[in-house]
């Protein structure tokens, strides 16, 4: 996981390198400003030489200033090193999805990948920074402070390691458990997230079924045990502070006595025993700095590993065996196919064989779970078959190249999805040189350019994310519009008219005969009326074909076809 | 998007919102607010005590140790243990402090997220229309969040530096006067560099913050749409896109973050320089012997000098944090201001039983039977009226927005028993008609009554028990299948629960779930399809039993085959209610007892399917259109 993330450090690796080089010159001079400053008290203010006290001063404010160029000039490098390291995370992941497969997709789930590129990115940022800046800082003070306190009394010194040994213990105990409860808190907080999300966007349920007390109930757990747990890990959390100030205030009342002991006997002077509380506030607040940056990166390891995760994940479909960049035509052939979508899971299809000609309109009909849209996704490689073989142009799939495949394939996918911006925008997804003639034409076939037009903004109007501002039908009609667009050899519409009123489905239809003849059409539908005109039908079945021919033919033999005919057209011809 | 980040800005009263906001925390905490400014105080005054006793260490005892050399040290021991007390009550005032703001803080974002969910149920569907998801669930994580930092540590690192500088500077004066001006100087320009450079850190997090909403707005959208990107071989376009996004964000974040992390390194320096400009002044004083300031007295006014940088420094830090926590908290009580649904119903819904002369009353138990219950206001009479589902809207004008009416003159008679279909294209506004009767939205003009009982009358969540709903985006929660199907009647048996699956057709596919009905459903059933969660839903509205339904597109991702083996079940759900249908597949409709014809917010047509096929109309078109072809 971590050479997958360190090599996006990439064109940064300068500012994370001399990021930590400024944070050690800030701290050799924070180390050394205590020790001018007693130098201040014991040569000048004592000895009553106003001069020394000008010579030190110049050069502690000598120290102070190049403190402040490495300080923040670390910052500098620091801000530019760790954004930049998640811009090139975010990169790395938004590039990899887009070679991602259908099935790469689903395996991480849509929501996962939003919360990889976002929160844990963040997270991983602010880790990075973290370590190039802190971890150096901490540890470095830590070092430099405690030797400056054996170069001044080796004796007191030793009180630092007892006072060391015994915090880093406490703490590290303390971090270790709180981060236990945190884990649980998070796990929590997702809870009573999707308590809310789900109010939201189920709002009508709720008041439909006047649910709003039972509701607010339910939520009210949610969030008692989000406050239980987090109380419980930040009451220990708590417990660092006080350690830590009856530490330091321990170390300072000994080193008060056996310091004043020491002058007594001369072998200290009161600018070193001053010194000596500076470094001993330095010294155990790098301690307390460490343990924090340790639960800090344990907490973002996780997210690390989601990154790396993405990165890492190589696509689930063979490389192309061959680059093919011409799809012949639209004829469409299955051989012995076989599909599961996972290894070891289900067949969700087994052993179809067909045979589609170019420039047939084929009407695909079936049960909900019967594999209609998984026979047809293998068309333009979406997914690779597990078994046989999809030839599309008398060639196999596989031969092409992606893009001059799918190129040739449109495909309306029952999960309709329009991007924000205008309807042009979007329409030009398909091609991204068309014309507003072709734009206005191709939704006139699709039956869409009425209502466009009817639009304050016609084909400029702006489309909310989601296509949240156009009713779902609007939406399918916009949807073909734009794979017309592409102008395929083969277009396949999956359950692409279900909004549609029934007179607009059959003139968009009638569309596609009159005016694009020679694409192979594939129209999954569930209204008989939407596939019976159509040259052949094919009657899925629990992933198998159950049925191929013609209306008339499946009425007569395809007990399946005549059943949903039956059903839907009851008593309509009288 | 513009709009949506230009509302992530700055809260527009801060003082205002922070009064509130205090004022909500006293409210809830009062007395734990009082002992942690208490605590805050002794912490405080141990640590300038300690500061103090450095003076008095070199002072007091070592320079008369070193003078007489009577090698007496009990008056050091003594001091120090002394020391040692005051510093064993500060730490322990430390320790309970922390463990009441916890405390405060957690208890405080509890209540408010309660609160705030509380409000949000009784809110108006207009509201859920008009923001989006997105925003509304951010206050409850970013929002609430912020006040976290808020209150658990900039708020008591305020008290306690304003009390630390406060004691700090007594004492300061009490050392030396001038020495003490001098260090407010410092002091003073140390606060204005925090400023000058925390606004312009802070208008740099302004434009992450935007740059970050658009990184992540555009990051939603494509993961969303990732198979549709995949379908148009959109790749490479959207890696450009992203890759312009995404180093607007990189220059704005690396620029917020830079002074962020040099206003740190400053505000020390300024210190450690103050501190120069201090030593070299009290050495003067002190070699002078002005004002009979001694070598202890500079050593320990140092050391103040230090304490006094410490909490200046610090608190010029939460600055950041403040800023962030009232917008926060704006948003937040903006939501909790927002006006919830009005009601001004009286009328209630009760169980009913027949008294032998056929007069209604009151029952305990469960009759089947149900009344309307009213009492006249000046008489104090109880009246009760059966219902039977007898649904009137007479001359109902609507729009969702008062200027702009998509309903016009509505009128539909619903007999009780009876089946009202509506039919037309999409957006003619059948949703809308049904949203009307169960009153999502009030109606501009006209009346709707039920059971001759105008709907303003009656409570709205009784007059929604009596309507069942089966709406077109079906709603899931998470939790089992049993659960989601109880939660049309929260005290219904399993036995009953599965009776309603049953007869909604979804027994099958349930009992074909890995766990049955104990399968946890999450994500709003993501692991379900479309038509199974439509049986679910249908499933629910069975098991509620309302007198009348609404059934919108309930069916509509069912297939076909399937529909069939639901209509039984629909069919008996149907008998004896009084229901309203909205449906593409002409089908489900044929049997209406009205149907009616739907076009631009108007009823063009109406009467059962024979009357309308003869007419020749509208619905003859729709109806026929589909068979064209054949």
């Amino acid at each position: 996981m971590l050479s997958t993330l360190m090599a996006e450090i990439k064109e940064f690796k300068k500012y994370s390198i001399l990021a930590p080089i400024c944070v050690s010159v800030e701290v050799f001079m924070e180390i050394l400003i205590p020790f001018l400053m007693s130098k201040i008290v014991d040569m000048g203010v004592e000895k009553g030489d106003l001069n020394k006290v000008v010579i030190i001063g110049a050069a502690m404010i000598g120290a102070t200033v190049l403190s402040l160029i490495g300080g923040a000039l670390s910052g500098h490098f620091a801000a530019i090193a760790s954004t930049g390291f998640a811009k090139n995370l975010r990169k790395a992941m938004f590039d990899n999805i887009q070679h991602f497969s259908f099935s790469n997709i689903d395996k991480f789930s849509t929501s996962g990948l939003i919360t990889r590129l976002t929160t844990d990115v963040t997270n991983a940022q602010n880790a990075y920074q973290i370590i190039i800046r802190i971890c150096v800082r901490a540890p470095l003070i830590l070092i430099c402070a405690f030797i400056m306190t054996v170069i001044i009394k080796p004796q007191i010194s030793l009180i630092y390691v007892v006072a060391i040994i015994f915090l880093g213990i406490v703490l590290t105990t303390i971090m270790t458990r709180a981060n236990g409860y945190f884990k649980q808190m998070f796990r929590r907080y997702d809870d009573l997230n999707a308590s809310v999300q789900e109010n939201i966007s189920g709002i009508r349920t709720v008041k439909a079924f006047v649910r709003e007390e039972y509701e607010t109930k339910k939520f009210n757990i949610a969030a008692q045990n989000v406050y239980n747990m987090s109380v419980k890990a930040e009451n220990l959390l708590v417990a660092n502070m006080p350690i830590m100030q009856f530490v330091v205030y321990t170390c300072i009342l000994l080193i008060s006595w056996l310091g004043a002991r020491m002058i007594v006997s001369d072998t200290l002077t009161t600018g070193q025993l001053m010194s000596l509380f500076t470094y001993t506030m330095n010294i155990l607040m790098s301690l307390m700095m460490m343990s924090m940056v340790f639960t800090m990166v344990a907490m973002s390891k996780a997210s690390g590993e989601r990154i790396a995760e993405v990165i890492e994940e190589r696509t689930s479909l063979a490389a192309p065996r061959d680059s093919v960049s011409e799809v012949k035509d639209g004829s469409i052939e299955f051989k012995n196919v076989s599909f599961a979508y996972k290894v070891d899971r289900n067949l969700c299809l087994t052993n179809i064989n067909l045979n589609i000609k170019s420039g047939e309109t084929i009407g695909i009909i079936g049960g909900t779970g019967s594999s209609k849209s998984t026979l047809v996704q293998l068309i333009p490689r979406l997914y690779d078959v597990s078994k046989g073989e999809v030839l599309v142009g008398g060639l196999n799939v596989k031969n092409y190249e992606l893009d001059a495949l799918r190129g040739s394939v449109a495909m309306v996918l029952q999960k309709n999805v329009l991007f924000s911006g205008t309807i042009k925008d979007n329409l030009r997804w398909g091609n991204k040189n068309a014309t507003d003639e072709e734009m206005k034409r191709a939704c006139e076939y699709a039956q869409a350019d009425e209502f466009i037009m009817a639009m304050p903004d016609g084909y400029d109007t702006w489309i909310e994310q989601g296509g949240s501002n156009v009713s779902g039908g609007q939406k399918q009609r916009i949807c073909i519009a734009r794979a017309l667009l592409m102008k395929p050899k083969i277009l396949i519409l999956d359950d692409s008219t279900s909004a549609v009123d029934t007179k607009t489905d059959a003139m968009i239809r009638k569309a596609f005969r009159e005016e694009i003849p020679d694409t192979t059409k594939l129209i999954i539908a569930q209204r008989i009326t939407s596939v019976q005109d159509a040259d052949r039908i094919i009657v899925m079945e629990s992933g198998e074909v159950n049925g191929f021919g013609t209306h008339e033919e499946l009425l007569a033999t395809n007990e399946i076809y005549r059943e949903v005919y039956e059903s839907q057209m009851k008593g309509e011809d009288e | 998007m513009a709009d949506k980040n230009e509302k992530r800005k700055g809260a527009k009263n801060p003082g205002k919102i922070f009064m509130r906001l205090l004022g909500y925390i006293f409210k809830h905490f009062k007395g734990r607010c009082c002992l942690v400014v208490v605590l805050i105080l002794i912490s405080a005054l141990a640590n300038v005590y300690g500061t103090m006793f450095m003076k008095s260490l070199i002072d007091d005892y070592i320079s008369p140790l070193l003078v007489n050399g009577s090698g007496d040290f009990t008056p050091l021991l003594k001091a120090i243990l002394r020391t040692a007390c005051v510093y064993l009550c500060g730490v322990f005032a430390a320790y309970t402090y922390n463990r009441i703001v916890v405390g405060i803080t957690q208890g405080t974002m509890k209540s408010i997220r309660s609160e705030m969910f509380a409000h949000m149920e009784s809110l108006p569907i207009k509201y859920f229309d008009t923001h989006a998801h997105g925003d509304i669930m951010s206050i409850y994580t970013n929002d609430t969040d912020t006040l976290r930092q808020l209150i658990s540590q900039s708020l008591p690192q305020i008290i306690n530096g304003t009390m630390t500088i406060v004691s700090v500077v007594a004492c300061m004066f009490f050392l030396s006067v001038p020495l003490t001006l001098l260090n407010l100087v410092m002091a003073a320009i140390m606060v204005f560099t925090a400023k000058k450079v925390g606004s312009i850190s802070g208008k740099y997090f302004a434009m992450q913050q935007r740059k970050l909403g658009q990184v992540n707005g555009y990051i939603e959208e494509l993961i969303e749409g990732q198979k549709v990107v995949k379908v148009f071989c959109h790749e490479a376009e959207s890696m450009k896109d992203f890759s312009k996004i995404n180093d607007e964000l990189f220059e704005a974040a690396s620029n917020a973050n830079r002074f962020a992390n040099m206003l740190m390194p400053i505000l020390a320096n300024i210190g450690n320089i103050s501190y120069v400009f201090i030593a070299i002044a009290g050495a003067g004083l002190a070699i002078g012997g002005i004002g009979g300031f001694t070598v202890g007295g500079l050593a320990s006014f140092l050391q103040l000098n230090r304490s006094f940088n410490m909490p200046v420094s610090n608190m010029s830090q939460q600055i950041n944090s403040i800023v962030m926590a009232l917008a926060g908290a704006e948003r937040i009580f903006e939501l909790l201001d927002e006006e919830p649904e009005p009601d001004e119903g009286t009328v209630s819904l009760v169980r009913a039983k027949f008294k032998p002369g056929g007069e209604i009353e009151e029952s305990v138990t469960r009759t089947g039977i149900w009344a309307w219950k009213y009492k006249h206001k000046s008489t104090g009479v109880v009246e009760y009226k059966l219902l039977q589902g007898d649904v009137v809207l007479d001359k109902v004008d609507f729009g969702y927005n008062p200027d702009k009416i998509v309903l016009h003159d509505i009128e539909v008679y619903a007999k009780p028993g009876q089946k009202i279909a509506f039919v037309g294209a999409t957006g003619a506004g059948k949703t809308t008609i049904t949203n009307l009767i169960n009153r999502f939205y009030d109606i501009q003009d006209g009346k709707i009554r039920y059971d001759g009982i105008n709907i303003n009358k009656i409570k709205k969540g009784e007059l929604r028990r009596s309507l069942g709903m089966v709406l077109q985006d079906t709603s899931l929660f998470t939790g089992t299948v049993m659960e989601n199907i109880r939660y049309g009647k929260l005290d219904a048996t399993d036995s009953e629960v599965k009776a309603a699956a049953r007869l909604a057709g979804a027994d099958d596919f349930i009992k074909r779930l890995p766990n049955g009905y104990d399968t946890m459903l999450t994500g709003n059933g993501a692991n379900l399809s479309q038509g199974q969660r439509q049986l679910l839903s249908i499933a629910r509205a069975a098991v509620a039993n309302p007198p009348a339904l609404i059934l919108d597109e309930a069916t509509s991702s069912i297939d076909t085959r399937t529909e069939k083996i639901v209509s039984e079940g629909m069919d008996s759900l149907m008998k004896g209610r009084t229901v309203f249908v909205i449906a593409h597949r002409l089908s489900t409709i044929k049997n209406s007892d009205m149907i009616m014809v739907m076009d631009q917010g108007r009823i063009i047509e109406r009467g059962n399917h024979e009357k309308l096929i003869k007419e020749k109309g509208v619905y003859w078109q729709l109806y026929t259109g589909r068979l064209e072809q054949s």
